[in-house]
């Protein structure tokens, strides 16, 4: 057993809580039941706090709180599985509860797929620490010492065959001095970690009770929305609002900075006097175009940089000795995250308190751009967590929330600030446009040097130049450049990574299929380089990585050919998590359809296998769908797509009919898992789609290369 | 405005609206029946599917004035306790990711599933098509549509 430190000193004090809810029109109830089917105890009203983390009641149902935003990684269910672990009770008698944005929990943040690993210790802390008072208590009763007692189930024990469940020692528990230290349960002894446990929101998600912040209302709220510069780079030089302040339902016409909102007593009232608006534009800063970007992006591939991001050896020499040189340019466009709920956020600012509630992946620090905007102090600001329809990296950005917090102030109403999905669209933040040129030089069949160089519009690395294959190449030169512009990107499902490891694996397999070797060999061979002789620093486990490029070797009958299934094979590091993954695809009907992928997984120990498993399988389509369709352009400053009538993404019909995954087996602390199999899946299928047409696919949207191929099927 | 007198989920509401109003809208904000949702107000997503005399259509593309004596039936109503076949498939299989898109979701499933109660592959690609999961969690879908088949 391993001893951690509880950080925590103060003497905890009972505290009798009450059953939430209030102050909503709709009844918004945070507790969720872990045990859908049975309602084997009701719901006490008191609870006895233990710690921040969770309280105990007395029939020894448990609330556990789930600190950190749930954007549809299913945290909601494994943050409070690890407590519940620690704390050694009956999953069935665990409640979960959302916490609101609090100083009690640390990182309250989705992003980076750092969710469980950066709370993993704190979790298990929590838990044990909870456990070891509520044993300390009992022992004080039984006057006797807490070592001869142990927990199962929620009841401990003594050697004389007493016993005394969780919610009658409660009360005492919480007078209990915190211990200083605590033991965890070694990982072999895990009874809810590693075993598949369901959504605990299922029911309301299945029944559609309000959860979303879409679904927040309070009395008196109004519904408001926007209207933004069409173009990027325009301003807004005048308004008439007449003909808005016509439709029934609005009640106020409000400027502010750039765009104008409308507030109604419902949503539709709202869209459509956005709609009535009569705005004028004009031109605040160059009107940009996606030609543009493109050319100067391209150019950007061929500058040389004062500030190589790595630069071992000498590749430039390497190159001129080499007796073979393959290079290649790969290019993605510009991405919307479309959040199947769109931006949205709710704001009640008054002279007495802001209250905020929404849908945001980073609320501690939005709470503090709202604090300096309204000039306020971050302890008169309370921020509730709703669960997200999705976040994809978009509500890390809390422009949104800020919006409604001004419009509140300004119109001095609860306020809904809503986003239309054209506005969701068109006012966003995106994935960059970029573009990659790969080269790489051969001196006797070995290779001798690699040089990337990258560029991307607004992006300062677009490279992660530690990556595979960094240490395998004597030569090796990674270089990044920035193309300035006024479109608002950021960061998107793997930031980076979601097109570099596509253009890094189909580069890969191009150049193992160049020296006419097996690309998964080709792969493996590059790492035991790393292994027995490495080149300059890298930062990934080559051993880690050949393990799961091995399992998925090994699963998906790589080396056996079946007639009519063309195989692409591609393995990337992300996020703490080492993923590969073989594509399969087959001709039906003279159209390409993605028949399996089987995807290996190395992230640790498995928190709840269910909801990896869904994230996998997620990740993959969504990586999939995104390099087959996603495409979002600029003319003049105006994105070319605004709704899913001209912007395609993924559908059932398109998905790989069926998705395997092979988790390795492990007992390293967990590692990410929302992100990590995005990027390996575009390479993948462009792999695969090469061995079944002889085409490569340098450039994303592939669908629009396949199209014309498949017309010559 | 105007008012209305609409159906849904057996129950009678009056509601005074403008006669574009889409049901989508009506359910949500004067119903405060949000399990119905929006995700791209022109019927491309599915997000907003909800019954119509028994059959999925999507709310965000009717006004409310066209519905006349029709019954609506929203994901509240689709049973009295959550216990339709569906619902429990979706259980079953844990469907859901961020869960948005599910509502849409099951009473798309559901009106496939009361046409043709034992529907093909092929028959679940294309009848669930027109319902976007920005999560793709289509594989757990076409399997709880399958479970929701075998528990009818």
């Amino acid at each position: 057993m391993s001893l951690i430190e509880t950080k925590q000193n103060r003497r905890s004090f009972i505290k009798v809580a009450t059953a939430t809810g209030g102050g909503f029109v709709l009844g918004f109830n945070w507790l969720a039941s872990c045990t859908p089917d049975k309602t084997i105890k009701e719901i006490p009203s008191e609870w006895v706090d233990i710690n921040a983390f969770l309280k105990i009641a007395e029939n020894g149902l448990v609330t556990i709180m789930s600190p950190n935003p749930e954007i549809g990684q299913n945290v909601k269910t494994a943050m409070p599985m690890i407590v519940a672990e620690e704390l050694d009770v009956n999953w069935e008698d665990v409640m979960v509860e959302q916490a609101p944005l609090s100083k009690d929990f640390s990182r309250q943040v989705a992003g980076g797929s750092q969710s469980i690993r950066s709370s993993w210790k704190g979790l298990r802390t929590a838990g044990a620490t909870a456990r070891q008072m509520l044993v300390n208590a009992a022992a004080e009763q039984w006057k006797m010492n807490a070592s001869d007692c142990t927990t199962s189930m929620g009841v401990i024990s003594n050697a004389n065959g007493e016993k005394i469940t969780y919610g009658e020692i409660a009360s005492m528990a919480a007078l209990q001095a915190v211990p200083e230290d605590v033991k965890l349960k070694e990982p072999k002894n895990f009874t809810i970690i590693g075993t598949g446990r369901g959504n605990v929101d299922i029911d309301k998600i299945i029944t559609g009770k309000p959860l979303f912040g879409l679904d927040y209302k309070v009395e008196g709220m109004k519904y408001a929305v926007a209207l933004r510069p069409p173009a990027f780079g325009q301003k807004l030089k005048s308004f008439d609002d007449t003909e808005a302040r016509n439709i029934n339902g609005v009640s106020d016409v409000i400027r502010y900075g750039d765009k104008i909102a409308v507030l109604a007593n419902s949503t539709w009232a709202a869209m459509k006097g956005q709609k009535a608006l009569i705005a004028e534009w004009e031109e605040g800063e160059k009107l940009e175009n996606s030609m543009d970007h493109d050319h100067d992006l391209h150019a950007l591939l061929y500058k040389k940089s004062d500030e190589p991001r790595s630069n071992d050896g000498n590749v430039e020499k390497a190159f001129t000795e080499a007796d073979k040189v393959i290079e290649k340019v790969y290019e993605a466009p510009f991405l919307p995250h479309n959040t199947l709920e769109p931006q949205n956020f709710f704001a009640d600012v008054t002279p007495e308190h802001v209250r905020l509630a929404g849908p945001i992946q980073t609320p501690a620090g939005t709470r503090s751009r709202i604090a300096k905007l309204l000039d306020r102090n971050e302890d008169d600001i309370s921020l509730e967590l709703t669960r997200m329809g999705g976040g994809f990296g978009r509500r890390l950005y809390g422009d949104f929330a800020l919006d409604a917090a001004e419009i509140s102030s300004l119109a001095g109403v609860p306020v809904k600030l809503v986003y239309s999905r054209e506005d969701d669209m068109t006012a966003g933040i995106y994935r960059p446009a970029s573009k990659y040129r790969f080269k790489v030089g051969f001196k006797n069949g070995k290779l001798t040097a690699y040089h990337l160089v990258g560029a991307g519009v607004n992006t300062g690395n677009v490279t992660r130049e530690k990556n595979f294959p960094a240490g395998s190449v004597p030569n090796y030169k990674v270089e990044s450049h920035k193309l300035e512009s006024n479109i608002t990107i950021g960061a998107w499902r793997a930031p980076i990574t979601n097109f570099l490891a596509c253009a890094e694996q189909s580069f890969v397999d191009e150049v193992a299929y160049e020296i006419g070797m097996d690309p998964v060999q080709f792969r493996l061979d590059l790492l035991d380089e790393v292994i027995n002789n490495p080149h300059g620093e890298f930062g990934y486990e080559p051993e880690k990585m050949k393990g799961v490029i091995k399992l998925a070797a090994e699963k998906s009958n790589w080396n056996h050919n079946e007639e009519g299934v063309f195989k692409g094979f591609s393995a990337y590091y992300s996020h703490n998590t080492y993923v590969a993954e073989v594509a399969k695809v087959r001709l039906v009907e003279g159209q390409l359809k993605i028949e399996k992928v089987d995807c290996a997984v190395d992230c640790g120990i498995l928190v709840n296998p269910l909801g990896a498993i869904n994230q996998i399988q997620g990740g993959i389509i969504d990586g999939m769908g995104h390099a087959l369709y996603g495409d979002l352009t600029f003319k003049d400053g105006k994105p070319q797509s605004s709704n899913f009538n001209n912007y395609r993404l993924i559908r059932m019909i398109e998905s790989p009919e069926q998705i395997d995954v092979h988790f390795v087996e492990s007992d390293n602390d967990p590692t990410g898992l929302g992100e990590p199999s995005l990027p390996p899946a575009g390479g993948a299928l462009a792999n695969a789609l090469f061995a079944a047409t002889n085409i490569r696919f340098y450039r994303q949207p592939f669908a629009k290369q396949l199209v014309e191929i498949e017309k010559n099927i | 405005m105007a008012n209305f007198n609409i159906s849904v989920n057996g129950k009678k509401h009056e509601v005074d609206v403008d006669p574009d109003t889409p049901v989508l809208w009506v359910l949500r904000d004067n119903l405060d029946l949000v399990g119905t949702k929006y995700g791209c107000g022109i019927a491309q997503c599915g997000a907003c599917t909800v019954h119509i005399d028994g059959v999925a259509v999507r709310s965000c593309s009717i006004p409310v004035a066209s519905v006349g004596k029709k019954k609506i039936t929203t994901i509240e109503g689709l049973s009295e306790d959550g216990t339709h076949p569906v619902q429990e498939a979706w259980k079953k299989e844990d469907v859901p990711q961020c869960g948005y898109c599910q509502a849409g979701q099951i009473m798309n499933a559901a009106s496939l599933l009361a046409k043709n109660a034992s529907p093909s592959d092929d028959e679940i690609q294309e009848a669930m098509n027109g319902n976007i999961c920005r999560c793709a969690t289509y594989l757990k879908i076409h399997a709880a549509v399958k479970t929701a088949s075998s528990l009818l």
